[in-house]
């Protein structure tokens, strides 16, 4: 990577990474991809986010769905960890809690399989600072 | 000079900018109760971190209680200090303070001189409301000082001598809450610690968690011993404090009455360190004359500047810490060394008693000398040079016990021939003393011409570091003093990196020297004390007809018929030593 | 595949489990079923939706259709209107209190907008450890316009404008920090980042460093460039390594990408960020005492003034901020003073994360809007209380905060308001207490936490709260008297009164507090040496119930201590004085017949 020199490089980089995530969400692109995001802070690693996460990865590459799992930060439901967001293009965002090994391949075989949601959704009870 | 306007307790008062509230109602006489506050004006050693809350007071407009040692004054402040929520207030600390700690006044080292239970009586306190656990820390014996945990009340005076003022950094406060206590790193040992024993903890601690090793009831035992000589050596400093501990003005001086007590509580002979100071001042003197000759005369290899060596917890202090520099001081020993040994070889043949059955004993303004003389360096076949070495406040218990009215005792003169000494043996008590005794004799011996003045007011003073440079007929001698460790510290550094304008340098460890000792009567935080213990010192030496070390004609005579010379080969066996790497 | 076309939510909280979500959820299924819908639409259970007060909660996707207080009954209506006919049922609708309009969309109502993530706004959202996915949702963009556009006293004045207060507890206006310390004139001056989170149960500055390490450090770099340090400093407990990890991952990302070191973004300014490990004491969030732990001195606070921004650390002027202060920096720059001080109350300025803990449904970490009631924190975003268990009181403000009541529950939270009301905000702990909980042993509790914490420099903190704590224990063992009580007062007064640092000085509100709100209590374990709540071993008896009791010996055969004894089929006895409290016997009996009194 070379450094960053200015404001406009700053935002010219920003477009670049903003359209990306774009493409990944909108889903009218043949590039468009299953994203689960594992929230992987200490309260949600104490609770088996790591072994969630490596499941996901693992059974997602075996059963060959096109899927990028990543790890973001908390999300606030500690009493529900591990907490997982599915996006599947095209469609609003959904969060699970108590995600185990169990409830991740329920997860796979039902809602990103059949579009069937299953049982745990965590309805999102913020708003973000841009709406 | 920007002024203040404020009120205390409804007396409006002018102050300039950046005084304590402390201060200010001081200057109007209003003495707000402090206990771990201490400040020895002029000196630039200040305690005040604002830990015990017992000067609490109210300020209007303000949501809670002022410390008034710690708050500056502010336009318009109108400070009660003794409102009812304040007295409650204090009170309540007071009472807290003492829920933890053990209630053994009638039998405690420092009753009748301990800061607490003054402010106990001041403020009296005739129940502790909220009692509950006490603390309980293991009793830390070393050479020379006890420590008591259970009876520190974390004032931190100790703390800030030892770190800040001796740059020592043995004493600290560890753990947490409740079980937060002052001590060496992991709970570890004085004894094992670097340590130096310089006692200036002892000096100012409020309470009795820190006292010196009490030795009177061996002296006491050997006094009473049929088979024994006991004979007594006394410190330049102890004369001009002494008297303090029987009611009287600080800087009255005791000689007189003090070698009375001595001889009346059963001591053999009375005899004077101030002997031995001289005698430390023709050995450190000619060693000074040597090294600066051969430096004047281009040797590159010499060892300079001289450091004096008189001082053991200096003598510690740079074996732990500057273990590099070990050659540096002179190779001289303490006086009480001196005298030890020369009493127990010169004094002791001269007598006809064997050295086994002569005990010697020393009073010291000072709680490392106790150390000092169990030095193994110091012992012939295990038997030391100086038997034991009491501080001045253990002399006067002494003499409490021997049912001696102090005041009352005539004056009388120390035995010979170990008691005759100078004014320059006498001033060996103040900072500036040793050096100046030094010059005086190194001046006449180097160019062979007596001195028009004897008073060098230019090595004199209180500041922590001074120079001078002094004119030996033509060439210019150098001259530096530190006392206190932390000062020294910061000669040492120059002389490390190798840029020390200085050919001699008088270092002690006491802020204001051995009249300030850790063993002295307590001065409570009173730097006047100190200052006026200084003017006695200048007063003895001032009244002395001989004040130079080598007019002594009992030294002269003990280098004729003993030693041959300064620097003889007996004289480095007797009254040299060496350094060891501490580090 | 099967493609539901719509998606029934019905809310599996317990709030709402509790009013019969699992039958309306069989209904809808028996229902569509009957309809031979049950290929087209889904019905599945969700989490708590945090609006318990109107469940149980229904949602239809993919219309956002929200209907509340669902019973059983309505399932066919909803079916028959909504999902045939195409119809809202109205009168399940929402409604909003004020205007009485109905809401149809979850996102309008403004139940949903009582969480505002600002602090939090990439935690959960952003990959921590991808700097591009933060420069990707306006990340170090703040840095920029600050560096490019603004003069640093501009950039102070915006956060004046803004309102913020420090989030770390003290509330002091952040703006004003810096500008005092921008005008101290030195040669080297510091940005402190104070991650010494130490509250129990409290961890947003943790999950902020895990989830969004960049904000912080965009921040930190931003007063540096106001107050004119080019030296940044984050002090942090040891016992957060995740944290520390991806802080020192995000530290290398900005500095690989430019965002920290020489001559950030071509402006000139530069900036180096470094990480000080703290060993996890209480006290060291105090900001003198953080400093002289960084300078590698004892823990330990030293009185006010000097304060940090005149000698602070290395006796240099240091600007020391929370880590969630930090975090809310980036977005005020980019998104105006106007805009953060539009939320919040008059005095206290935007958002405030609050760490949701106790007997709470939604244990979590929150962000509300300052000004949010208590109510509204508890039962709308926390669920209510677990096991459908009695409110007693919120513990606000950490270790020094106070136990509030239900009195205080429509309180709105600002720092002034919970000052007022006897607690106060601290850094965001928030502990719930349900009708279980002995409110002595509680103020007990909290009290233990600050007596092992004290760093011991001041009388009152060192030995008043180990006083007070024994009072505590003498009256939850049953031992206290009145006069107990009125010392607890006097003391706990004094120790505020006369404390060194805000630990001494906070240390007695959760003694205070509670003997204001809960006196009767305090007298009960004095006066009939009774733990009402039940929770003081020392004063409760496990008895057996003669109706009840079987003479099955269950209980007996599991006494550790032999304390039981009675014949077999006829009831049993306990004998108290050999009774330690386990309660063995009272988790064993299968008849109900051992009762604690």
């Amino acid at each position: 990577m070379t450094k960053i020199k200015s404001l406009a490089d700053l935002k010219k980089l920003k477009d670049e990474v903003q359209s990306k995530i774009k493409l990944r969400e909108k889903g009218d692109h043949p590039e468009n991809l299953i994203q689960i995001k594992v929230s992987m802070a200490t309260c949600g690693i104490a609770s088996g986010a790591k072994d969630t996460m490596n499941f996901l990865i693992e059974e997602l590459d075996h059963q060959g769905i096109d899927a990028v799992v990543t790890q973001t930060g908390c999300m606030g439901y500690c009493y529900a960890e591990p907490t997982i967001e599915l996006l599947i293009p095209g469609q609003e965002p959904v969060i699970y809690g108590y995600v185990d090994k169990v409830k991740a391949r329920e997860i796979i075989d039902k809602h990103i399989k059949l579009n069937e949601m299953v049982d745990g959704i965590i309805p999102v009870t913020y708003k973000k600072i841009d709406e | 000079m920007e002024m203040i306007n404020l009120t205390i307790d409804n007396k409006p008062i002018v102050v300039k900018k950046g005084t304590t509230i402390l201060d200010a109602a001081s200057s109007i006489g209003i003495d707000i109760p402090t206990l771990c506050h201490m400040k020895l004006h002029d000196m630039n050693i200040e305690n005040k971190p604002g830990g015990c809350r017992v000067c609490v007071v109210e300020v209007k407009g303000r949501r809670n209680l002022a410390p008034a040692c710690c708050t500056e004054a502010t336009e318009g402040m109108e400070i009660n200090s003794h409102s009812l929520r304040a007295v409650n207030a204090r009170r309540t600390v007071v009472e807290l303070i003492l829920s933890d700690h053990p209630a053994d006044c009638l039998v405690c080292a420092k009753s009748g001189n301990c800061d607490l239970q003054d402010l106990a009586q001041h403020l009296g306190i005739r129940e502790i409301h909220y009692q509950g656990s006490q603390s309980h820390y293991r009793e830390d014996t070393s050479p020379a000082i006890i420590r008591e945990m259970d009876k520190c009340i974390l004032c931190r005076r100790c703390e800030m001598m030892c770190n800040e003022v001796q740059t020592v950094g043995v004493l600290s406060t560890i753990n947490r809450g409740f079980h937060s206590v002052v001590s060496p790193a992991f709970e570890m040992n004085l004894d094992h610690s670097t340590c130096t024993y310089c006692g200036q903890c002892v000096a100012v601690c409020p309470t009795g968690a820190l006292t010196e090793v009490d030795h009177t009831g061996a002296v006491i035992r050997a006094l009473s011993d049929p088979t024994k000589t006991v004979v007594v050596q006394t410190a330049p400093a102890v004369r001009a404090a002494l008297g303090e501990e029987f009611g009287m003005e600080p800087g009255t001086l005791v000689t007189g009455k003090m070698a009375a007590a001595l001889r009346r509580l059963g001591f053999d002979y009375v005899f004077d360190t101030d002997f031995a100071a001289d005698l430390t001042i023709m050995e450190e003197g000619t060693e000074l004359l040597g090294r600066l000759n051969k430096y004047l005369a281009g040797d590159k290899q010499v060892k300079l500047p001289i450091l004096t060596s008189c001082c053991p917890a200096w003598v510690k202090f740079f074996e732990h810490q500057f273990p590099e520099l070990k050659d540096i001081p002179s190779t001289a020993r303490s006086p009480q060394q001196m005298f030890g040994a020369i009493a127990k070889t010169y004094f002791a043949d001269k007598m006809n008693i064997k050295r086994d059955d002569l005990v010697v004993v020393s009073i010291m303004p000072c709680v490392a000398k106790k150390y000092e003389s169990g030095r193994d360096e110091f012992a012939v076949n295990g038997n030391p040079d100086v038997d034991y070495a009491l501080t001045t406040r253990e002399l006067a218990h002494l003499i409490n016990l021997g049912n001696i009215d102090f005041k009352s005792l005539p004056n009388e003169e120390f035995d010979n021939p170990l008691g005759e000494s100078t004014g320059a043996g006498v001033i060996f008590g103040t900072t500036g003393g040793v050096i100046e005794a030094a010059v005086r004799t190194a001046y006449e011996v180097q160019t062979g011409k007596a001195l028009k003045r004897l008073d060098f007011e230019e090595l004199r003073g209180m500041e922590g570091l001074r120079k001078a440079t002094i004119d030996f007929d033509g060439t210019l001698i150098h001259i530096g003093i530190a006392h206190g460790l932390g000062n020294a510290r910061k000669l040492l550094e120059e002389i490390k990196a190798g840029h020390s304008e200085f050919h001699a340098i008088e270092i002690m460890s006491c802020p204001g020297g051995c009249i300030g000792g850790g063993g002295q009567p307590y001065h409570h935080g009173d730097v006047e004390i100190l200052k006026k213990r200084q003017r006695a010192i200048y007063a003895e030496d001032k009244n002395k007809v001989l004040r130079k070390s080598h007019e002594n004609p009992y030294i002269l005579k003990l280098y004729e018929e003993f030693l041959g010379e300064p620097l003889s080969e007996k004289a480095h066996h007797l009254l040299h030593t060496q350094y060891f790497d501490r580090s | 595949m099967t493609a539901y076309n719509t998606h029934i939510l019905v809310c599996g909280g317990t709030g709402c489990k509790a009013s019969e979500s699992e039958l309306i959820k069989l209904n809808f299924k028996n229902q569509l079923a009957e309809l031979g819908l049950d290929d087209d639409v889904q019905v599945i259970h969700t989490g708590c939706f945090g609006f318990c007060e109107k469940g149980p909660i229904v949602k239809i996707q993919p219309d956002n259709t929200f209907y509340v207080t669902v019973r059983p009954e309505d399932t066919k209506e909803i079916i028959e209107e909504h999902l045939i006919k195409g119809r809202k049922v109205e009168r399940l609708l929402y409604k909003n209190p004020k205007t009485q309009e109905q809401v149809t969309e979850s996102k309008n109502m403004d139940f949903y907008k009582k969480q505002v993530r600002v602090a939090l706004r990439n935690c959960g959202f952003i990959n921590p450890e991808n700097i591009e996915e933060y420069i990707g949702n306006d990340g170090y963009s703040a840095l920029g316009k600050c560096l490019e556009e603004y003069s640093p006293e501009e950039t102070i004045q915006v956060i004046k404008d803004s309102g913020l207060r420090g989030r770390g507890g003290g509330g002091f206006p952040t703006g004003l920090k810096w500008e005092i310390t921008r005008k101290v004139q030195a040669d080297q001056k510091y940005v402190v980042c104070n991650a010494d989170e130490g509250d129990p149960g409290a961890f947003m500055d943790r999950s902020i460093l895990e989830g969004d390490p960049h904000s912080v450090i965009e921040a930190m770099a931003i007063c540096g460039y106001c107050i004119g340090a080019s030296k940044g400093l984050v002090y942090i407990r040891a016992e957060y390594p995740l944290a520390i990890q991806r802080l020192k991952t995000a530290l290398a990302q900005a500095r690989e990408y430019g965002l920290l070191g020489e001559n950030v973004l071509g402006s000139g300014f530069g900036f180096e960020i470094e990480i000080r490990y703290g060993a996890g004491a209480f006290v060291c969030g105090e900001e003198t005492a953080l400093i002289h732990s960084m300078e590698g001195k004892r823990g330990e606070p030293t009185f006010k003034p000097p304060f940090p921004s005149e000698s602070g650390y290395m006796g240099k002027p240091t600007n020391v901020n929370n880590v969630e202060t930090f975090a809310n920096i980036p977005p005020i720059i980019n998104k105006g003073a106007a805009w953060f001080s539009s939320i919040g109350t008059e005095k206290s300025k935007g958002t405030k994360v609050f760490a949701l803990a106790g007997k709470i449904n939604n244990v979590g970490l929150i962000e509300v809007p300052m000004g949010t009631t208590l109510r509204e924190v508890i039962y709308d975003i926390g669920g209510g209380i677990k096991d459908g268990k009695k409110f007693k009181a919120v513990q606000t403000g950490g270790p020094s905060g106070g136990c509030l009541t239900t009195a205080f529950l429509d309180t709105p939270i600002d720092y002034d308001n919970l000052l007022a009301a006897g607690s106060m905000m601290g850094s965001g702990g928030m502990i719930v207490m349900d009708e279980d909980d002995c409110m002595v042993s509680i103020a007990k509790f909290y009290l233990e936490f600050t007596l092992d914490e004290s760093c011991g420099k001041c009388t009152p903190c060192r030995i008043g709260n180990k006083r007070l704590h024994e009072i505590l224990v003498k009256i939850t063992e049953g031992k206290g008297t009145r006069e107990d009580i009125d010392k607890l007062r006097m003391l706990s007064q004094v120790i505020k009164d006369t404390s060194l640092c805000g630990l001494g000085q906070t240390s007695p509100n959760p003694v205070l507090s509670t003997l204001d709100n809960f006196l009767h209590e305090y007298e009960a374990h004095v006066d009939s040496k009774k733990c009402p709540a039940g929770q003081c071993k020392a004063l409760m008896q496990y008895v057996i119930d003669d109706e009840k009791c079987t003479g099955c010996t269950l209980c007996f055969r599991n006494c550790p201590v032999g304390a039981i004894s009675g014949e077999k089929r006829s009831p049993h006895y306990i004998d108290q004085t050999l009774c330690i409290k386990c309660g063995v016997c009272f988790e064993k009996c299968k008849f109900d017949a051992i009762k604690i009194v």
